[in-house]
């Protein structure tokens, strides 16, 4: 049986380091599986976090050799040779070995302005396919939060966390602001408040992403453009002055539906 | 009040889980203007819910304009052997197009048909197409869907967070809960008016199962101590599609969809084996011959369904003899084939999370290549005996919604009913609770004897020195329930397990935690071992006593449904309310229906 | 600020988990950044040179031919050589043609969306590849002066539309050879090769297929531009591979045309 050395770290708020385990990996094995080998014999209190290990709920996020990635997801064959590193997600505070605080993220789920629907006929609404489907890819997330760790915006300038929502968020607001019913208008908000213009588009969310969703692609650069419609084209803003059309600000946007 | 020692928080709803059925209580009770706290284990959204993939069951009639209420609640009453709670089969079938359509006013983006509307795919059990989907995930969608929801409304979530025990007030009200921080290991207490169980189901108590590391049973655990009944915990399904291979995510789950979409089961001969399974109950709704199984996938109309879409129990309980008979694949299940049936393209649009699986976790791409599948524990049909139109438990208080109710399904739950049930009892345990809390009749005290004994519990495997490591217990727990309460039981088998559950308590009680208390997966696992015991002694119980073959319970010894067995339910109920108590298990009889609905069963027969 | 108060709140200088080093990637990850450097630095080298040439980017009825290199087109002074002038001329310059309109393409690429993402990695390492340290101690993305400008792509893509339709016309004229009438060359093929990829490019910018129809809303109310839209997103993802291959074609369209005008080739007639 092929032996494996994975070097995890280990460690909470007050400082850790590597520690390497030897250990035996079977055939179609995932990292996630040796982890909790290691934890079912060398080390009960491992901490990570996982729940679901098929790749549908996100849950089990971590740096494997560096590199943002689902531990459920990545093949132990599929790795070179040699020690596997394993180590929590950089961008988020740690809590404990391989688990991260990923409050942040929830601060940003907060401040989005949720759907704002006309008031909903009898039998539902109509929508066509044609008309879900760019929203439906930004749906298919997990929230991994993974497009938020890989982010050199927040990775590596901790102070922006403050003004900036991530690529997680942003498809988000690529959905609503796509969505066939929705009657608010974010893209000042997306501009001013969650800082839209931080990102420089250098797609890493993109590369990282375990669903394949065209971040930047279908979500940011839209949105970048939808808010040159709003904010920063002349012609835009004068066709909105001839017929007589208004944007939202930033503060008439954010506000949640009452319920 | 007494000062908490812990940090503590007041509510006039505590909901325990945040799963679909829990998030959906906290819409209708925020809606009302109370305040409502939600405590989960996990992370938001990472609930167990995600993991539905092919859709939710509601008679909208958008595809098939014949469907309505009446002829999706005699599918589900039949998918449930009869041993449905009636009531709730019949709510849920009348309420559910409408706790689908209103998800779109919170942002779910379902699939359409081509006039606009919410379309619906056909499923195992289901007479017309009913299951409103997108694509193969569609429980994360109505997860997602239902958290914004949530999020936007400023509902309190602790994440993270573990509950241990109710608490009750003097009387035997409920009066809330004691829980601990995951990420830190310390207790915290919720003063709650009344608490919502939302918990989901028990899957991790066997070794090949589809449930996450969650499914331990807390909700039926906690309410069985807290004085609530359970029911038909035999009742378990096994779902006939779970990956077999590799050995690492064999159990995960293959969605009923892709039989849906035209994906067929063959044993390793080839045959289409299903035809040589059909029951006298489905014989006069189900093809006889491959040719018209394909024509019903083209026109319903044109063919009856194939044997394939059959309810669950019904297609695990063939997997099950083909693999016995010697006509199983190398790895030990039969094979699910689409890839020869439909074209690479539609596989991948209908099907794009299962053609990743494969391809990823296993390098087989099913375009080409047919799945291996066999059984895997997936649902308990079984849980806390509630009343239908309040999701109100025995417990004054306290209220039961989604997996960890019981009765919905009966003995087997159809595919698709799941993410319904979710929602169609998840408001009614919000509205009712509402009621409750509105009502006054909350509760008078806060019982700290609870708290201090059940924080004296967890903290005790730190203090036991060279005691078990809770790992062990718990693979040997799941091997054990696997090998003698698993999908085909027979009495000495369920007679042996009930007796080694009595050593697995006494383990338990041995067990020792390494580390500190913040974020210790062993800690963690330690506090959930007594509510898989105690699941598993309920199980075991009512497969003891269930003395036939029903849905989701199969004797062997007992192969054939007996009339007399289907009148009741079996109820566990515990004395004293301590997790190692004595289980007293006895018949609980069947509501009767009304005639018009017995009607309702008799047509089409 | 005016964003939605949250309960849970960000808190800032959290302990973070993991060794404190730039990275812990193990591949190759420097390859891709290297290459991009490589590549747009000699193609800045080259077209710097070639814009201050003045001279031999145009082959005229002398050699019986009409070809123009595209960082000259259009010539638009007075000092353009004979036949390589557009009508239209301005007096009293004194550099190189190329100089006035190169800043139109250069804009374009500048402020393409996948040029940015190569040129932040690579030349302003922030970051220089995924999960690798930024560069930089401060960063403020697009939201100052000068990058802030980005957002003016969809101009340059306008101005992008009317140097494609210029050089198209170069091409189309190409094939009329001065005292021989009309016919195929190398020179002609390779400046239909160059029109054709710098529409590709132009077409499936992004800026493009917002204004055809990402913009929307909803498309089934607007079937055309939803068609056009769709049309344009399954080449909108090719983009990168026009963005090379154009950019490098231009450069050798020009290498051509100054080869042929420079005598050092003939521009060999094939029918």
């Amino acid at each position: 049986m092929a032996e494996v050395t994975m070097r995890v770290w280990r460690g909470d708020a007050s400082g850790g380091n590597f520690e390497d385990y030897t250990i035996a990996q079977n055939e179609g094995e995932v990292v996630l599986d040796v982890i909790h080998r290691i934890q079912a014999t060398e080390a009960p209190d491992l901490a990570c976090r996982w729940n679901c290990k098929a790749g549908k709920c996100g849950s089990c996020a971590a740096e494997i050799n560096g590199k943002p990635r689902l531990m459920c997801m990545t093949r132990m064959d599929e790795l070179p040779e040699g020690p596997v590193t394993v180590t929590p997600m950089k961008t988020f505070p740690i809590i404990r070995d391989l688990v991260t605080d990923v409050s942040f993220n929830f601060a940003m789920a907060e401040r989005v302005p949720a759907l704002l629907p006309p008031p909903m006929p009898e039998d539902g609404y109509r929508m066509f396919q044609e008309d879900v489907e760019r929203g439906q890819e930004f749906r298919k997330c997990i929230e991994c939060f993974m497009c938020q760790d890989v982010c050199h915006v927040i990775r590596d300038h901790e102070e922006n966390k403050q003004y900036y929502a991530g690529p997680r968020f942003f498809i988000r607001y690529a959905e609503l602001e796509m969505h066939p019913l929705d009657q608010n208008d974010r893209r000042e908000y997306v501009r001013e408040d969650m800082g839209l213009g931080y990102c420089n588009i250098t797609k890493c969310c993109t590369e990282v992403c375990p669903e394949h969703i065209k971040i930047t692609d279908n979500a940011i650069i839209p949105l970048k453009e939808r808010v040159v419609d709003a904010h920063y084209d002349p012609v835009a803003w004068l066709g909105r002055k001839i017929r007589r059309r208004t944007k939202r600000t930033s503060a008439e946007a954010g506000v949640q539906p009452t319920p | 009040m007494t000062t908490s020692p812990y940090e503590h928080h007041e509510y006039d709803v505590l909901i325990i889980g945040a799963g679909g059925a829990g998030l959906r209580a906290a819409i209708e009770a925020k809606q009302r203007g109370l305040s409502v706290g939600i405590v989960t284990k996990s992370l938001l959204g990472k609930a167990h819910t995600v993991m539905a993939e092919g859709g939710m069951a509601a008679a909208m009639g958008n595809v098939s304009s014949e469907d309505n209420w009446q002829v999706h609640f005699r599918d589900t009453m039949r998918g449930g052997k009869m041993l449905n709670n009636y009531r709730m089969a019949e709510l849920h079938a009348k309420e559910s197009p409408d706790r689908v359509r209103e998800l779109e006013q919170w942002g779910a983006l379902f699939d359409r048909t081509k006039d606009g509307k919410i379309l619906q795919r056909d499923f195992g059990g289901h007479r017309y197409a009913r299951l409103a989907h997108v694509g193969d995930r569609t429980g994360l969608e109505l997860i997602r869907t239902l958290q914004q929801k949530v999020v936007s409304m400023g509902t309190d979530v602790f994440m993270e967070c573990k509950v241990l025990q109710l608490v009750h007030d003097e009387s035997g009200r409920i009066a809330g809960a004691v829980a601990y921080w995951r990420p830190t290991g310390e207790f915290v207490t919720f003063a709650a008016k009344s608490v919502i169980l939302a918990s989901g189901g028990v899957g991790k108590s066997w070794k090949f199962t589809s449930n996450s590391w969650e499914s331990t049973g807390d909700g039926h655990a906690m309410a069985l101590w807290a004085g609530a009944e359970l029911i038909d915990m035999e009742c378990i399904q096994f779902h006939p599609t779970g990956m077999v291979w590799p050995l690492s995510v064999r159990g995960l789950l293959v969605t009923e969809g892709v039989r849906g979409d035209g994906g067929v089961l063959r044993n390793s001969d080839g045959e289409r084996f299903m035809f040589n399974y059909v029951a006298d109950m489905f014989r006069a709704e189900t093809a006889e011959s491959e040719e018209e199984g394909d024509r019903w996938y083209e026109d319903h109309s044109a063919g009856r369904r194939p044997p394939e879409l059959l309810p669950r129990d019904e297609v695990a309980r063939a997997i099950n003899a083909e693999v016995k008979a010697g006509r199983g694949t190398p790895h030990g299940g039969v094979y699910l084939d689409i890839g020869t049936r439909r074209s690479a393209e539609y596989i991948r649009r209908r099907l794009p999370s299962m053609y990743h699986q494969f391809m990823e976790l296993a390098g087989v791409d099913i375009t080409r290549e047919a799945m291996e599948i066999g059984p895997t524990c997936h649902y308990i049909m079984g849980g806390v005996k509630v009343d239908a139109d309040t999701a109100a438990t025995k417990v004054a208080g306290l209220y039961a919604a989604g997996e960890v109710a019981g009765g919905m399904h009966g003995a087997n739950r159809l595919g698709g009913n799941s993410l319904s049930d979710l929602v169609v009892f998840g408001r009614r345990a919000g509205l009712a609770a509402s009621d409750y809390v509105e009502g006054g009749a909350g509760p008078s005290g806060f019982n700290w004897g609870e708290v201090e004994s059940a924080v004296a519990r967890a903290l005790a495997p730190f203090e036991n020195e060279g005691g078990e490591n809770p790992y062990d217990i718990q693979r040997d727990l799941q091997e054990m329930m696997q090998a003698n309460v698993g999908i085909i039981r027979t009495g000495s088998e369920i007679d042996l397990a009930i007796s080694e559950l009595e050593t697995f308590t006494e383990r338990v009680k041995n067990i020792s935690v390494k580390g500190g208390r913040a974020y210790n997966p062993g800690w963690n696992l330690a506090t959930d071992l007594p509510s898989m015991l105690t699941v598993s002694k309920c199980t075991s119980r009512g497969a003891r006593d269930r003395k036939e073959s029903r849905g989701g319970h199969t004797r062997e010894d007992f192969p054939k449904a007996s009339a007399e067995f289907g009148t009741f339910n079996l109820a566990h109920t515990i004395a004293g309310g301590a997790w190692d108590g004595e289980i007293t298990t006895e018949r609980s009889a069947l509501l009767t229906m009304p005639d018009e609905l017995k009607a309702l069963l008799e047509e089409g027969k | 600020m005016a964003a939605i108060e949250s309960a849970t709140k960000v808190e800032l200088g959290g302990v973070r988990g993991g060794p404190d080093v730039s990275t812990l990637r193990n591949d190759r990850w420097w390859l891709q950044p290297v290459v991009t450097v490589s590549i747009l630095t000699a193609f800045v080298v080259y077209s710097t040179w070639a814009a201050f040439q003045n001279q031999n980017y145009y082959v005229g009825a002398a050699a019986h031919r009409d070809l123009i290199s595209p960082f000259y087109s259009p010539c638009l002074t007075t000092t353009c050589v004979p036949g390589s002038g557009s009508g239209f001329a301005i007096h009293g310059w004194g550099l190189s043609p190329a100089l006035i309109i190169l800043i139109f393409p250069l804009g374009f690429r500048l402020t393409c969306y996948y040029y940015r993402r190569s040129y932040y990695r690579a030349f302003w390492w922030s970051p220089p590849a995924c999960a690798v340290a930024d560069g930089h101690g401060s960063y403020s993305g697009e939201t100052k002066f000068p990058l802030i400008m980005h957002n003016a792509h969809r101009y340059f893509f306008f101005a992008g539309l009317v140097f494609n339709t210029l050089l198209t016309y170069d091409a189309i004229r190409a094939f009329h050879q001065p005292g021989l009438g009309w016919g195929v060359t190398v020179g002609t093929v390779v400046l239909v090769i160059n029109a054709v990829l710098l529409w590709s490019y132009s077409l499936t910018c992004h800026a493009c297929r917002h204004l055809c129809g990402g913009g929307l809303k909803s498309f089934s109310q607007h079937k055309a531009r939803y068609r056009t839209w769709k049309f344009l997103s399954r080449y909108n993802s090719k983009h990168m591979n026009f963005a090379w291959a154009s950019l490098i074609f231009v450069a050798l369209t020009d290498v051509y045309v100054r080869l042929v005008a420079s005598g050092a080739l003939t521009d060999y007639k094939l029918f």
